[in-house]
């Protein structure tokens, strides 16, 4: 094989895990200034020009933490666990492209890591294995308020990942492919599909919503009932992990609705300055995330049974008849 | 075969009947499920490695994702991931070596009686595995197969739905005529 494809292959996932990680210590400066703002206060900027080394200083906190194991926790599976929550979020995103090919040393680089033909069922596996890590997390730390938060994660999650699935078939089918590159390529020369795709675009964001356990539908850690939910008893640098989890996993939710509805890295001008590319997809990325935050700065949380009934009852019926409305266009149309 | 494929199979291989012993072997019904988990998730590399990439996702998708979640989740909430030290079954374990013999001698005498002239193996195109012509298989060439799977399945969820319909209270039927 050429070694030199080894190369561009290895720092293009190093590039895209630590665009991962750095970006995740920004998205929570990001939250937790959007946030102030919207309640009306400043939020931390002591800490470096406008807080920007806030993030360090978090981490560095955190790393002096005691990290402390439950006596009759089962000690691997406790150990394990924050390290199975963030890896299907840190792989999830190595099928979306990120702009145009550039030309770099002389080498035509493709600015992705893989262009698998199924990207989409990549996902969507990826996604489904993302629940293990919670489960095990709540099981493993023989405490109750734990387990209840690690079954809500776990019902919740394979509950909302049936409309999320289904929400991928809809510009599946319209553009004609499982490949991310050829979904962002059918925008291109068509529409974006948020205008073609609204049903799947609003049943995407919902159900993304709750695959991730954000507010409002962040019942796993609901704190009132669950004390602090599946990571009740986690301190220290593996509550981190988890915690990297979760804004890793706002990252990859907001990269993959940008690039099945929003075009992806497609903007005015790309076809000419191809470095343009990356930076539509962040701003996107910056949009979409941000509308994250100011859902979760409005809306309160939903009820349990609520958060069920909203998901089995509309959201998984509105996207398989959006499925059936698309295929039945689709095929008239052509 | 090169070297490095019969390694990299050997290594699989070695991974998946580990993982299948150990499910059965371990005590913890949490760790057993766990395991097969690495099992499904190494016969899909397996797939992937033989070019199914499609294959090899819906595999951790239905069976990783969503049948051994469900386990979990049971497992969990039952608290039943102890099991007791003892073997309850005493009778099955002298069946099963039994059993085992008569596979045994059964691969055996498939590999020393099978017709020795194999024809050569049909080279696959690329796309053989592609979404695309796994569909169209599904829905031409085994159109019933398939419409059968998806009946059983519907009715064992409406079957599903139907257990947990609250029975209605004596008291509501007889004010409503019901027997």
């Amino acid at each position: 094989m050429d070694a030199a494809l080894v190369w561009e292959w290895i720092i293009k996932s190093l590039i895209l895990i630590l665009f991962l990680t750095i970006g995740f210590a920004y998205v929570t400066l990001y939250e937790r200034r959007w946030l102030a703002r919207i309640q009306a206060r400043i939020g931390p900027n002591r800490v470096g020009k406008f807080g920007l080394l806030q993030p360090v200083s978090d981490a560095v906190k955190l790393i002096f933490k005691e990290e402390f194991t439950p006596a009759s926790a089962d000690k691997f599976i406790f150990f394990i666990s924050p390290i199975i929550t963030v890896i299907p979020a840190l792989i999830i995103l190595a099928v979306m492209p990120w702009g145009e090919p550039i030309r770099l040393f002389g080498r035509e680089i493709e600015l992705l890591i893989s262009d698998v033909n199924v990207g989409l069922v990549y996902m969507m596996a990826v996604t489904s294995i993302s629940v293990y890590g919670i489960t095990l997390a709540g099981w493993s730390s023989n405490n109750k308020y734990a387990l209840l938060g690690g079954l809500r994660a776990t019902a919740q999650m394979i509950s909302y990942e049936l409309a999320l699935g289904l929400s991928f078939v809809g510009p599946a089918v319209v553009a004609g492919s499982l490949s991310l590159v050829d979904i962002v390529r059918a925008q291109q020369s068509s529409l974006w599909y948020v205008i073609l795709q609204p049903a799947a675009f609003i049943i995407f964001f919902f159900a993304s919503i709750a695959e991730i356990n954000r507010s409002p539908f962040d019942m796993p850690e609901a704190e009132q009932e669950l004390t602090a939910g599946y990571h009740a008893e986690y301190s220290g640098m593996k509550f981190a992990v988890f915690f990297m989890a979760e804004y890793i996993k706002m990252i990859a939710i907001s990269a993959i609705g940008s690039t099945l509805f929003l075009g992806g890295f497609d903007g005015p001008f790309v076809g000419t300055f191809p470095w343009l590319g990356p930076i539509y997809l962040l701003a996107k990325i910056f949009i979409w995330v941000g509308v994250l935050i100011w859902v979760r700065a409005t809306w309160p949380r939903l009820r349990y049974d609520r958060l069920m009934q909203l998901g089995w009852k509309i959201l998984f019926p509105l996207a398989l008849l959006n499925v059936m409305i698309t295929a039945i266009v689709v095929v008239l149309v052509n | 075969m090169s070297l490095i494929g019969i390694l990299f199979y050997a290594f699989l291989a070695i991974i998946a009947v580990a993982s299948a012993l150990a499910m059965l072997i371990d005590r913890n019904a949490i760790h057993s499920a766990l395991y097969l988990v690495l099992n499904f998730a190494t016969v899909a590399v397996l797939y992937l490695a033989l070019g199914a990439p499609f294959i090899a996702f819906t595999q951790i998708s239905v069976y990783a994702g969503a049948i051994m979640v469900l386990f979990l989740f049971v497992i969990a909430l039952l608290g039943a991931e102890k099991l007791s030290g003892s073997e309850p079954l005493k009778t099955h374990r002298p069946l099963a070596i039994v059993l085992a013999l008569v596979f045994i001698v059964e691969i055996v005498l498939f590999t020393v009686f099978r017709n020795q002239d194999i024809s050569p193996m049909v080279i696959l195109t690329q796309d053989f595995a592609s979404p695309k012509n796994i569909g169209l298989t599904m829905l031409t060439q085994y159109a019933l197969p398939f419409e059968v799977v998806a009946f059983i399945l519907l009715s064992a969820a409406v079957g599903a739905i139907m257990l947990t319909k609250a029975e209605r209270s004596p008291a509501y039927k007889l004010s409503h005529g019901e027997k």
